[in-house]
């Protein structure tokens, strides 16, 4: 029997630190392990003791590329324990800010992480040399996301605006207004981006996944709704026990998430949209379809044209809530604290973003529990890669090597947010 | 005339959330500029292309948690000539630092069923206590002007522009109305200038993410926020964020007997 090892050491374009671990025996993937080695930083057992008025600011910092996720995930737990209620044009701004991370975050993973995989690039440095414009344009959007956290949140990584009850400011009208013209021209780039997506060369690779994703009376998923699944889960936020559980496994400082029914599960883009296409406004259906999506799409590669389409619509429903925005009377709803448990979960760019706390009667936090999307996401990454690698034990090192990574980078994992980084070795034996 | 090589530059992560090293991406405007005056030779969150140091700048991200990092750090100060930190966390150790008020072994419990599973150190450190550092970057995060600011410094030779001053300062400059004279507690008075003092512009103290400034008055500031109402858990916290471990922050949370 030959034996055969291939590494990679440091998975790149990813956001964290993680090796994989694949094994093979007499020509079939027998272990197909992410592991995650992300020096793990303990933001559950130090928010013990803290405020909730301190607690966006701290859960912020757990990922620099999505702190409104966390942000938002924490105050609404804080605000269903303490019987409050936002909404309005307090809500709509919420929504807003969200749309900036998404467009932020989408799009450094669209053109600058992911693309260079289809084009066989090392980045998008290298790429901007024969695809100067598609980068220069990205590079615009991008800014757009990110100039709308600001005006909102006053900086684009770990804004400074968001507490429980609303705002500590809300920005005026005028200062709004700016964002309109930078965000049509955003929107127009985000549709090109959505048609150039759809021309890359994909593999024809699809698997039958468990799609979950918060589903919301009327609106595309981004702060509220009700967990769903394509298999039967339609639960509160707060029955998630009652579905999915963690488990601690040897190569990870991520927990695992699972259904405990069935097993491994994905979020992020192709579940939101899988179990929400429907909620987007006709004509970014038509975008979709035009780009060859169906209602759901199963094939992982491209969730790069999801991420497209959805980056689309975050510019859309942000000249949406600024052209119907009128300043609220108060930046955030007066309340007092109160013993109580909360829960909150949003839609991160990367999947649903899970929090549980306890607080104390002072609004203390007694236990806090955060589930990221790239944990949960971690089982489903690793069967994809053993199917991948599993259709093409025969093909040489470096294309099972480039096509794992690329089948990584597929979820625009968050290996920080899980805790968590990539180290890729292949065994035969 | 043969052109100068351009100068290898390497950006390094430890123990952090990202978010420094993603100021470098959200540089829009200047991103495709910086990539043809230096060579980017190792920057793995954006980039599969790595080679080989020594390297010409190092940007350090992170503080250092285990045994592993505690070596790596090592490595990366030989085969860099000039090496700045970037941010909170490689400059003093970070949110995560706040395990060093506590028995790192509860929190491993706290949060992991197997914490068998988990390596890590007792402490979170910041690089200086590993390697000697050629330039320290506050806040969490940097701010990306004066990333871009020590990134033009260093090409052209010349010492980086980066006030030491307190963030009351940037208030004056900006207009702010105090927000301690209206009764909110802030940090800005003992807080290091750099993020352009964000937070009194959204109405709210400053929360100290850029760290101490210079020889900092805390003493007097915890006692003016004493005046103003705060009990010593709320002086404690408030020192005790993203900057626990930088000493004159650290020094005062402990001077609260909590």
């Amino acid at each position: 029997m030959a034996s055969k090892t291939i590494k990679v050491d440091y998975l790149a374009r990813v956001e964290g630190e993680g090796a994989l671990d694949l094994e093979f025996t007499d020509g079939r993937v027998t272990s197909a392990r992410l592991k995650i080695f992300e020096p793990p930083r303990f933001f559950e057992a130090f928010l013990r003791g803290r405020s909730y008025t301190e607690l966006p600011d701290i859960v912020a910092r757990i990922c620099g590329i999505c702190p409104i996720a966390y942000q938002m995930g924490s105050v609404h737990a804080a605000e269903q324990a303490f019987g409050v209620s936002v909404d309005g044009q307090l809500r709509a701004l919420r929504r807003l800010i969200y749309c900036g991370e998404w467009i932020s975050s989408h799009t450094l993973h669209v053109a600058m992480l992911h693309a260079p995989d289809f084009l066989g690039f090392p980045d998008a440095i290298q790429m901007a040399r024969d695809h100067g414009d598609l980068v220069r344009n990205a590079l615009t959007l991008k800014k757009a996301g990110n100039e709308l956290m600001r005006v909102l949140g006053g900086r684009e990584i770990h804004p400074v605006s968001v507490k429980a009850g609303g705002f500590h400011r809300v920005p005026t009208r005028a200062e709004l207004a700016p964002m309109t013209e930078t965000l049509k021209r955003a929107r127009d780039i985000a549709v090109e981006l959505v048609r150039w997506t759809a021309g890359l060369p994909f593999p024809n690779f699809e698997q039958d996944y468990e799609f979950v994703a918060l589903r919301h009376r009327d609106e595309y998923p981004l702060n509220e709704g009700r967990l769903v699944s394509n298999r039967g889960i339609n639960i509160e936020i707060a029955d998630y026990d009652s579905e999915f559980e963690e488990r601690h496994v040897e190569h990870s400082t991520a927990l695992h998430s699972v259904v405990k029914q069935r097993g491994a599960y994905q979020v992020g883009p192709l579940a939101r949209y899988a179990l929400n296409s429907d909620r987007l406004p006709q004509h970014i259906q038509g975008l979709a379809a035009e780009a060859g999506l169906g209602p759901v799409c199963r094939n992982p590669f491209k969730s790069i044209i999801v991420r497209a389409v959805e980056t689309a619509y975050a510019c859309e429903e942000a000249l949406r809530i600024i052209g119907e925005y009128e300043p609220p009377a108060a930046a955030a709803v007066a309340f007092t604290p109160r013993e109580g448990t909360g829960f909150g979960c949003t839609e991160a760019p990367r999947g649903i973003c899970w929090h549980r706390y306890e607080f104390e009667a002072d609004g203390t936090i007694r236990r806090a529990r955060i589930v990221p999307p790239t944990s949960q996401n971690q089982p489903c990454i690793e069967s994809d890669l053993a199917a991948v690698a599993g259709g093409m034990v025969d093909r040489p090192d470096d294309e099972i090597r480039h096509r794992c990574e690329q089948a990584i980078r597929n979820y625009d994992p968050c290996i920080s947010c899980s805790t968590h980084f990539l180290k890729l070795s292949i065994r035969r034996s | 005339m043969t052109a100068r090589p351009r100068p290898r530059l390497a950006v390094w992560k430890f123990a952090s959330c990202d978010g420094c090293q993603l100021s470098l991406l959200d540089c829009e405007d200047e991103l495709l500029a910086v990539a043809g005056a230096v060579e980017i030779a190792n920057f793995p969150e954006a980039s599969s292309a790595i080679s080989d140091g020594p390297y010409d700048l190092s940007l350090v991200e992170g503080s250092v948690t285990t045994a592993h990092d505690a070596e790596r750090i090592l490595e990366v100060r030989k085969q860099s000539k000039f090496l700045v930190t970037i941010g909170a966390c490689a400059t003093a150790g970070g949110i995560q630092a706040l395990r060093n008020f506590a028995d790192v072994g509860e929190f491993i419990s706290a949060v992991y069923a197997r914490p068998d599973y988990i390596k890590t150190l007792a402490t979170s450190t910041p690089i200086s206590a590993h390697v000697p550092v050629d330039l320290e970057l506050r806040g969490c995060p940097i701010d990306k002007g004066q990333l871009i600011e020590v990134l033009s410094a260093i090409l052209a030779g010349r010492k980086p522009n980066i006030a030491a001053y307190s963030v009351c300062i940037e208030c004056k400059r900006r207009n702010t109305v105090c927000v301690m004279v209206q009764g909110t507690p802030c940090l800005g008075p003992a807080t290091h200038a750099g993020c352009g003092a964000i937070c009194p512009s959204f109405r709210r103290g400053c929360y100290g993410c850029f760290g101490p400034m210079e020889t900092p008055n805390t003493a007097a500031l915890a006692h003016e926020w004493e005046l103003l109402g705060a009990s010593p858990q709320e002086i404690v916290r408030s020192f005790r964020s993203f900057n626990c471990a930088a000493e004159a922050f650290r020094k005062e949370s402990e001077a609260h007997g909590i």
